[in-house]
């Protein structure tokens, strides 16, 4: 029987979230509400010193005076956030030297997940930081990484043994003002990843965390840094997962770049959320502030899979402050259900001869809302600089929605500017030409969605290509092949 | 007193000297309660992000002229097309002059809106029509609703093919400090008709100019214009706006356009000049095979600016719009553009597309666009493209080698990017003005013809 798009709609709509399990572990959750007792709670169950703690309650202070912004295009229950828990961590945890003290229990889930610690450590070679409940339960090749000098470890661990590391850098991309979201985080975050790659150094392997909220009414706010120094490499991944619940859960990281002069930082997300079901409940909030900071000759590449979330708010963003300094956004959003998803990026061209390249293919089905908002300003003293933006979005259906909102501001008269836009639905002669030719509609629809994101999907490093193609393949499944 | 404050007291004044028994009236009441409700735009607002419109926004300005202006024709008559014969409806500070117009009752009305609204013979017409699809939380349609009593009325009946263009010139004399003006048209297009109407918005004096009336603390005239189209079905409209007004007046323009099935409407602007221009065309498509077309040139200089919002309401399946945006910014001036394609869940095929070309030719010039998207139906082909740039080397470089000055050559490869705009322009008479314009700007001599 011919595959018709009608079907593909109704297997979208059916389609499952697969990572959906909750794993019995024992946390430590601490009671509902943020104050500043709260705040002090954390810093003190983190055994921080003295700045970290009066950084957080100074952040949170801000917090208290701002209000939750409303301009994006997206409609949700605004999240109570005195109902919210601020931590929660395993409660085995401890500090682990090898994979055979950590819980089988926790093992298991990271089978369930599809990263198998051991085998990613043997086969793929990539060196691996698990934060489940906003606490870092693992960090894998760490000893490898040292002998470069490379620092790869949780971000609590960074402030209790590079103190001044994080003190230089922790909070100069992303002001702890920045934005509410930002505000919050900076007060409460529990922990994230850590990274710094000393001068001239190339990291040997991909360097990789994996994201999971397990416990029920608990907000995710884990922190990234990474720092490259001068004439550094390093590629970075990130993953998240969470379980099937049917409250919304909150998701507000940050993550910082900062490439030094020469440097260039890789940064790769393939972020699959728990989605809601298909009546739109439950599922994450994922309203995460990324930003990078390119000194001289530097380069920052944002590369981002968005297959999750019931509501997805971010803008990875680069600051290209430096001269010859160059920023990367390559994004493919697809959206299915009730999702809503509210992305797109920044550049921010402030050095001469600065460039910036923006990628981004939407692929919206069933009732879902997907929308690209960015931003390209070239500043008065950006000489020369360039910038290309594509952004293509995909309709599947007739419910639901593709929206761009690209601003462009230049005020330097040597800028070159490019912007183009198409929305289309896949073409009913592009289908016929497959069949022609003895491909399947089924078939047919997979390799026009995969060629629609082969430009984005060959940015990502090769172990999550792979993956992200599954994903894409789960998200809409029926379509790819 | 603030002006807004100032503005809606007005309103009782201004009533004593109004027929307060129509229709529009009762608009223009329930216009200035929704206006006391939502005020002039606030700093944050979206939808003036980029135009700085308190800027004009004076304390002083007052609805109200003290008296009537007298000019001579000399000075206005290159503000008139040459060469063709055309109907004129020509307003002199809001009110409208005789002396210069030609209008029309015979088989077509061309003519005022103040005669027509006490007129009990339009009365349904009036009903049928005016302020039906004016936004109504848009604060400077509603002041321009409150207060407007003067403007074009033009109405061609069904099947009918205009003989000759139609002009609608505003001028201000520039013999008053702080006037606010708030012209008003309204334009009907019966069943199978066809019209091609020019808009044009000038002033003879600003504070930068030296005359009997300009003296310190002279606040140059703001202009509120509002018009409303309405296009029936199979009609066929081309309507022109010249922008090319004094460095120091300022402008706001709303333009609303309902089209009826197999429609046709193409709308250029030209703007070249003003301090403050802000153009917001509508375009509401309520039919099916319908075509709209805006298309613009703007060249500006000094310290300029010009706001293009244009929104294109896609509301029935099988339709099509087209925009094309050239912009080239000389000296401190800023250009922005946002234009904006609204595709609702039951309009099928469409077809949409939008373009912005910019050119940066001053150190100082900046440009902001923003060409948005909102699409919800599925079977749709809408892509927009935008870019700005520099006029390209090689080709300046290629003129050189043939004996062309810098100066000419790049002359020659402005125009020639504004070209494709000018083109479309059916109007032979308005393209060799436009022309001329250009050239102007420009500082070439373009010997050709178009």
């Amino acid at each position: 029987m011919a595959y018709t798009e009608e079907e593909l709609k109704k297997e979208l709509e059916q389609q499952e979230y697969q990572y959906g399990f909750t794993t019995k572990i024992e946390s430590e959750t601490f009671p509902v509400g943020l104050n500043k007792d709260i705040v002090r709670k954390i810093s003190e169950k983190k055994n921080e010193p003295k700045w970290m703690t009066d950084w957080r309650l100074s952040a949170f202070e801000a917090w208290e005076k701002m209000e939750e912004p409303e301009w994006s295009n997206v409609n949700y229950k605004k999240p109570k956030f005195q109902d919210i828990s601020y931590y929660s961590a395993p409660k085995t945890k401890a500090k682990y030297d090898s994979l055979d003290e950590v819980d089988p229990e926790l093992l298991k889930t990271f089978d369930k997940l599809g990263i198998s610690i051991d085998e990613q450590k043997k086969l793929a070679g990539v060196a691996v930081d698990i934060v489940m409940d906003s606490v870092s339960v693992a960090t894998t090749f760490k000893e490898t990484l040292s002998k470069k000098g490379i620092i790869f470890c949780s971000i609590s661990e960074a402030i209790q043994e590079h103190p001044d590391l994080v003190k230089k850098y922790l909070g100069t991309v992303i002001p702890k003002k920045d934005n509410f979201y930002s505000a919050l985080n900076s007060a409460v975050f529990s922990d994230g990843s850590f990274c710094y790659i000393p001068k001239g150094v190339k990291c040997p392997m991909e360097l990789s965390t994996y994201f999971r909220i397990n416990q029920a009414g608990t907000g995710q706010f884990e922190r990234t840094l990474v720092i490259a120094d001068e004439g550094s490499y390093v590629s970075y991944l990130e993953g998240c997962t969470a379980p099937s619940r049917d409250e919304n859960q909150l998701h507000a990281a940050v993550v910082e770049l900062i490439a030094l002069d020469d440097a260039e930082i890789k940064y790769s997300t393939v972020q699959n959320w728990y989605p809601g079901n298909k009546q739109g409940k439950g599922g994450v909030f994922n309203f995460v502030t990324k930003r990078g900071l390119c000194h001289e000759n530097s380069k920052i590449s944002w590369t981002q899979v968005e297959t999750g979330s019931a509501v997805t708010w971010k803008y990875p963003s680069c600051i290209l402050k430096g001269n010859n300094s160059v920023g990367e956004f390559y994004s493919i959003a697809v959206t299915n259900n009730y999702q809503q998803a509210d992305t797109g990026t920044k550049m921010i061209h402030l050095g001469k001869n600065t460039k910036s390249t923006i990628i981004s293919k939407g692929i919206s089905a069933g009732k879902s809302q997907n929308s690209y908002r960015g931003l390209v300003r070239i500043g008065n003293n950006a000489e020369n600089a360039r910038n290309f933006s594509q952004c293509d979005s995909l309709l599947m259906g007739n419910n639901c929605g593709a929206h761009t909102f690209p601003y462009i501001e230049a005020k330097n008269k040597t800028a070159q500017i490019e912007h183009e836009a198409t929305t289309s639905k896949i073409g009913e002669d592009q289908i016929f030409y497959c069949n022609q030719r003895g491909i399947d509609t089924e078939k047919a629809i997979a390799l026009i969605v995969n060629g629609f994101s082969k430009e984005v999907l060959n940015k990502l490093p090769m172990e999550f290509a792979v993956e992200a193609q599954k994903l894409l393949e789960i998200s809409l499944e029926g379509s790819v092949g | 007193m603030s002006l807004k404050e100032k503005m809606v007291s007005s309103f009782l004044a201004f009533e004593l000297d109004t027929d307060i028994n129509t229709s529009v009236h009762e608009i223009r009441s329930k216009s200035i309660k929704d206006f006391e409700k939502i005020g002039f735009p606030g700093k944050k607002n979206e939808y003036w992000k980029y135009t700085p419109i308190n800027k004009v926004l004076n304390d002083k300005l007052t609805i109200f002229k003290k008296k009537r202006h007298l000019i001579e024709f000399d000075k206005v008559k290159d503000f008139f097309l040459s060469g063709i014969e055309s109907y004129k409806i020509v307003f002199i500070d809001g009110a409208y002059d005789p002396l210069w117009s030609n209008t029309s009752h015979d088989g077509v009305d061309i003519c005022i809106l103040s005669s027509i609204i006490e007129n009990k013979k339009y009365e349904n017409l009036i009903k049928k029509h005016y302020n039906t699809i004016v936004d109504k939380n848009e604060s400077f349609s509603l002041l321009n609703s409150s207060f407007s009593k003067e403007g074009a009325f033009i109405h061609i009946p069904k099947s009918m093919e205009l003989d000759k263009p139609i002009e609608i010139i505003h001028i201000n004399s520039g013999g008053e400090s702080s006037l606010m003006l708030q012209p008003r048209n309204l334009i009907i297009l019966e069943k199978n008709s066809k019209a091609q109407i020019l808009e044009s918005h000038y002033s003879l004096v600003g504070k930068n100019d030296k005359s009997p009336y300009t003296y310190p603390g002279f606040i140059d005239p703001l202009t509120n214009t509002l018009t409303e189209i309405h296009v029936k079905e199979n009609a066929n409209l081309d309507y022109y706006k010249i922008q090319n007004d004094l460095e120091t007046t300022s402008l706001i323009d709303n333009t609303y356009i309902n089209q009826k099935r197999d429609s046709e409407v193409s709308c250029h602007t030209f703007s070249f000049g003003g301090n403050i221009v802000r153009n917001n065309l509508n375009f509401f498509q309520n039919g099916q095979n319908i075509n709209s077309i805006m298309k613009g040139i703007t060249i500006l200089g000094g310290n300029q600016h010009t706001d293009h919002h244009t929104l294109v309401h896609h509301a029935n399946p099988n339709c099509e719009s087209y925009q094309e945006y050239k912009g080239i910014y000389n000296g401190n001036s800023t250009g922005v553009f946002n234009g904006r394609v609204l595709v609702d869940k039951i309009a099928q095929k469409i077809n949409a597309f939008q373009q912005n070309n910019n050119l940066l030719v001053g150190d100082k010039a900046s440009v902001n666009t923003k060409p948005q998207l909102e699409i919800f139906a599925d079977d749709v082909k809408c892509s927009h493209g935008c870019t700005i740039g520099q006029l390209d080397d090689s080709a300046m470089f290629y003129l050189k080698t043939r004996g062309i000055s810098e100066h000419e050559a790049k002359g020659l490869l402005t125009y020639a990017f504004a070209n494709n705009v000018l083109e479309n322009v059916k109007m032979q008479a308005l393209k060799n003005k436009i022309k001329k314009i250009i050239a102007n700007k420009i500082g070439v001599n373009l010997g050709f013809e178009l």
